[in-house]
């Protein structure tokens, strides 16, 4: 394969600290609804007793499954010798390493405490997949971290396979992790199933793609030359896989719990006579999120041009998003059943639908860890060179530059 | 009397004299049922309630109330936010249309799922039974909330003020019914919730050690049929329903 050349974004001074101020006002907002939360207590927010997880960790886990799936490209070129993703390589483990630490940024400022995170750094009940997810969290971190080193070391080249090959199981575990935080809640309904593991590493797979879709635009955008076409239409089509992969998920996630009579209020819930949550499920994460791009990606008008497969990264990720709301904030709208077969009401809402509004300051929170993984990208494209010369695949040659290291 | 018989005397009487004055004090603990300070729960005793629904009236809150006023929970007036360790919850049968009222609170699970999923080890089960949260290291991430199935933890949403000495607690942090922890542990016999029961007159809900044959729990357990709540999910709750 002939050597790659990297680069660093070269967008000049004001283009380039004109997005980035931007982002940084995000994140600054973010910061501020997380001292107005944190100094009053999650009363301002619309969390209560009955929906305790709401938008921020919605945004969260959503950032948390994306990042694991945003290593696709690079997983794809170094566990699946797929050479020609070889150059975007790096940007993957970047835009996947980001992402994570905005997901998890949200989560910790959330917390009731977030001033005890030490406490949750050195005491571990490992009965608890929240205290294993931050060894794989931790873990991903360092094994994402090695293999962008390995892959932009010339002298530790050798040894991206293993690192890549590393990081594609770590990074199945750990969604497996984060999808199991709700599939083994057996006192919700709607969760109580050992399908959202694997249903969240189908899901990583599309939102992660579509992001590190978006961040390709961008990045090519900002630097003043678009990706490649051929770059974009052939992750389009690898993202259409993806989509079409969730929609069977969900699909066989529901099926399997309608085939269970006592799980039947829960889905008619969810499904049928939710309102909000229905609309989000039909419109949001089928519509929007999964029939609407599978259309985009597969249209003959739409199929081979950058801005249909665009349109439809960022329709996923909606989706996605969607896909979260139903998941988490659904699933904590539907009653307990205390007394199964009994009629329930109390004077701490047992037996009645919790509606969910939420405040703007959780809003805030959430969009300044989506804020915060770009800024990061942003900061990392410009220091590290790691754009490939040009935005594109091995299937052109790039040109040879002075900037241009061999490989 | 020789030197030796003389030093024999004097340790014998003595050991005589300590034990004269220790004894009774530890007799006296032993009686009440109280921890000496330092001592560690025991897993011989297993504390538990039976609450019999035939007996609790519909619309009396006496053990809500008393439970608030013991734990110092305030009112805030704002209800879907505020903590509530005890509800009463009205049931109807559906199929039957029989009705009654149920005092709700932590069923202090043998298996607690809320201390499966905690990840700092806050939530926690006292060799006793009794399951709690240590206020030091919740960091108030909720999934103990999500774990629930009873829907017996509540979040503290915002400051708290006039806090009782006893029962500490903190914005930030997740919490539940104690099974008045501190009452048992110096020896009172019994919970704020079945006081207030009790002095109304309906006896529904009855604290004691349910791995003790010889209690008024054990006994009652014996005569009525009882129940646990979400027995399907194995969770060996320490609270039983009668009537329901």
């Amino acid at each position: 394969m002939a050597a790659i050349a990297y680069r660093g974004l070269s967008a000049g001074a004001w283009r380039y600290f004109g997005p980035l101020l931007a982002l940084g006002l995000l994140i600054a907002a973010g910061l501020a609804a997380f001292v107005y939360m944190e100094t009053n207590g999650h009363f301002v927010t619309g969390m209560n007793n009955q929906i305790v997880w709401g938008v921020p960790h919605v945004f969260a886990v959503f950032l948390i499954v994306a990042a694991s799936g945003a290593l696709n490209v690079a997983s794809v070129a170094s566990v699946f010798g797929r050479t020609q993703y070889k150059p975007l390589a790096p940007l993957s483990a970047l835009v996947s390493l980001a992402l994570l630490a905005g997901g998890l940024a949200i989560l910790a400022a959330d917390l009731g405490r977030p001033d005890r995170l030490i406490v949750a750094m050195t005491h571990f009940n490992l009965k608890s997949i929240f205290a294993l997810n931050m060894f794989l969290y931790s873990g991903f971190f360092a094994i994402v971290g090695a293999y962008l080193w390995f892959m932009m070391e010339r002298r530790m080249n050798r040894y991206t396979g293993a690192a890549g090959l590393a990081a594609f199981i770590w990074r199945l575990v750990l969604t497996t992790g984060t999808g199991s935080i709700f599939g083994f809640l057996v006192a919700r309904e709607a969760y109580d199933s050992a399908l959202l593991g694997p249903a969240f590493v189908i899901y990583s797979f599309a939102y992660g793609t579509a992001m590190f879709l978006i961040a390709l635009e961008l990045a090519a955008r900002w630097d003043g030359r678009p990706a490649e076409l051929e770059t974009a239409t052939r992750l389009g089509r690898l993202l259409a896989i993806f989509v079409a992969a969730s929609l069977y998920m969900t699909t066989v996630f529901h099926m399997t719990k309608i085939y269970m009579t006592r799980f039947h209020g829960v889905e008619a819930f969810l499904l049928v006579d939710g309102g909000m949550i229905t609309a989000m499920y039909w419109i949001g994460q089928v519509g929007l999120g999964g029939v609407l791009p599978l259309v985009l990606l597969y249209a003959p008008r739409t199929a081979g041009t950058r801005s249909g497969v665009v349109a439809a990264a960022v329709l996923v990720v909606l989706g996605g998003l969607a896909q979260m709301y139903v998941t988490i904030i659904g699933a904590q709208a539907w009653p307990q059943q205390i007394f199964p077969g009994w009629q329930e009401s109390s004077s701490f809402f047992d037996g009645e639908i919790h509606a969910y509004a939420p405040s703007v300051p959780e809003v805030f929170l959430a969009l300044g860890g989506f804020a915060l993984a770009a800024a990061l990208v942003a900061v990392a494209l410009k220091v590290l060179r790691l754009l490939p010369e040009p935005c594109t695949d091995s299937s052109s040659p790039p040109p040879t530059s002075p900037q241009a290291r061999p490989r | 009397m020789s030197s030796g018989s003389r030093r024999g005397f004097l340790g014998t009487a003595v050991a005589a004299l300590a034990g004269a004055t220790i004894a009774p004090g530890i007799r006296l603990i032993d009686l009440a049922g109280a921890r000496a300070p330092g001592e560690k729960a025991s897993a011989r005793v297993r504390w538990g309630m039976l609450i019999d629904t035939n007996r609790c009236a519909t619309g009396c809150t006496d053990c809500v109330s008393a439970c608030n006023k013991e734990n110092g929970l305030q009112d805030t007036g704002r209800p879907k936010t505020d903590a509530q360790w005890i509800r009463k919850i009205d049931i109807k049968e559906l199929k039957t249309g029989r009705q009654h009222s149920a005092p709700v609170m932590c069923q202090h699970c043998a298996d607690p799922p809320c201390v499966d999923v905690c990840p700092t080890g806050a939530s926690f089960k006292r060799a006793d039974g009794i399951v709690l949260v240590d206020r030091h290291t919740c960091i108030g991430c909720r999934y103990c909330v999500m774990a629930c199935p009873y829907k017996a933890r509540s979040f503290v949403h915002e400051n708290l003020s006039a806090q009782k000495p006893e029962v500490p607690r903190g914005k930030g942090c997740v919490e539940g019914c104690t099974l008045c922890v501190h009452k048992v542990d110096r020896g009172d016999g019994t919970t704020a919730c079945a006081e207030a029961c009790k002095a109304a007159g309906h006896e529904a809900i009855l604290f004691g050690d349910i791995n003790d044959p010889h209690s008024a729990i054990s006994k009652r357990l014996r005569e009525l049929p009882s129940r646990q709540l979400r027995a399907d999910l194995g969770l060996d709750p320490g609270v039983r329903y009668s009537g329901v």
